[in-house]
Order: C-alpha cells, then structure tokens, then sequence
C-alpha cells in the first residue's frame, strides 16, 4: 500500500513551490519545467510525482505529451490537525534513529 | 506500512502520549536524551546548556530561515538510568505554556527499544494550540504559496 502524502509537507520544499509557481501560469510538460531549473531531470520529476501524489497537480494527456496543471482543489484539502504534528515527531525520530545508528558503528 | 510514531490526544484532556518503537538498543535511544552533542544531531537545535542532574536546567536555541533565533528551556525534575526522564519545557517568548514531559524508554529486545513520552500541558486549551502548531506551519506555507501564485498570475 502507498502511503497517502501530506499536503503540507509537499508545499513546504521550495523547489516544488517554485514548481507550482511556474505552472499556476501555463500547464506544462516535465520537460519544460525541468528546463526552468539547475536540477537533473531526475529531480524535478520526483517533485512532479510528489505532488501529483498529494493531488496538487493534475496530468492531462495533450496528443503524445503529458502536461501538468495545479489542481486548485489540492490545495484546499486541510488534513486532520494532528497528521502534521505526528509528521513532524516521525521525522524527528527517524533522525534520532540514524544519528544513534551510525553513533553505534563508529564505536 | 505505516508510521512508526503513534499520538493519542483525547478529547478535552490536557495531555498527549506520543509513542515510539526503535531499532536502537534502549541504552541508545535514553543516550540520545542526555548528550547534548547528540541531542544537536537529531532536534537540529542547538544545545546552549544543560545540566543533566536533578534539578539541573538545560536551554536550547535554533535559529529559523530567516535568522531570528527561538529559545526553549526547561529543568530536569528527575530521571531514573535508562528508564525515565521527568523535565519541564518551555518556548521562551510564546504563550504556549510550560509542559511536564515525562520520558518513559523500556526495552523490547537487546536491539529494540520503546519511547513513551507523555506531555501535561497547563489546559486542554494549550493543549491544543501546541498540537496545532505545525499544522499552523502548514497553513501558513498554504497562503505563502497562494500568495506568490496569485503575483505571478498578475
């Protein structure tokens, strides 16, 4: 089972902010944004898929291309209160656990 | 699969469990607790002091994107070897309140281990606005977002 993404943790990194900046304008091809950016191709398509996950994009097929619009219905969805907080407590210990991990194997 | 990290706030109650299952042995996971060079690894805060004795106090600092600087300190009440760390917390300058936190660490095997933190806020009312603090995070990126969206479409 794939796990449901956050809404807000998507819109938090800057690159897929600027990501949906630029395509809140014209729905674009993967190829253009990621023209747009410094990033690998690579990259950009990872935060196109990211937030094709949290529905804040939506793919349209246009002929052979697939373009990408914002979903403006995305951005309305607001999560249980306390999804963010537990996020945010989730991801603080995974740190704890990998920093006392490699802090065991240097020992 | 899901989140290893479990938050149980009643309804109406003043107090949060947050419990968490780790593939660190116990005396790792209560070490992660007490050494404040650690302590700087995982919170990403840093350690300005702490006097990890009963009664002792501790205050760390991070510094936000912007570079104001946030401040939060509390005392150790008590704390038993491995077992429990009693302390009070507090973010300087907010009206959030002082919390009690109480740290429970038990093992589960010789290589896992368990985290039961147990937070008393001063009212439910807190309570709450403490839990929605990310969440708040959140919204704000929501309308920061918007906000740039609707300049560009100027």
């Amino acid at each position: 089972m794939k796990l449901r993404r956050d809404v807000f943790q998507a819109i938090a990194d800057p690159t897929r902010r600027a990501i949906l900046t630029l395509i809140a304008v014209n729905a674009m091809t993967p190829t253009v944004i990621a023209e747009n950016f410094d990033y690998s191709r690579q990259t950009i398509s990872k935060h196109i898929q990211i937030l094709t996950e949290c529905e804040i994009l939506r793919q349209e097929q246009k002929g052979r291309e697939i373009y990408y619009q914002l979903n403006p219905e995305g951005m309305k969805e607001i999560a249980d209160f306390i999804e963010p907080f537990r996020k945010l407590w989730e991801e603080r210990f995974n740190k704890l656990e990998s920093v006392m991990k490699s802090y065991q194997s240097k020992k | 699969m899901g989140y290893k990290t479990r938050i149980i706030a009643e309804e109406g109650k003043q107090e949060i469990l947050i419990t968490r299952e780790f593939d660190i042995p116990v005396a790792l996971l209560y070490k992660a607790y007490i050494e404040p060079d650690l302590i700087e690894q995982w919170m990403g805060t840093k350690v300005v002091k702490f006097e990890f004795q009963k009664h002792g106090s501790y205050r760390f600092e991070t510094t936000d994107p912007q570079g104001n600087k946030h401040g939060f300190n509390g005392v150790i009440h008590d704390y038993i070897k491995k077992q429990e760390i009693i302390r009070t917390f507090e973010m300087e300058n907010r009206k959030f309140g002082v919390q009690l936190e109480i740290y429970s660490f038990e093992p589960l095997t010789s290589k896992t281990s368990r985290l039961k933190q147990q937070v008393i806020y001063q009212s439910p009312y807190l309570r709450d606005q403490n839990l929605k603090l990310p969440f708040k995070q959140g919204i704000n990126w929501a309308h920061n977002l918007m906000e740039e969206i609707l300049v560009n479409l100027q």
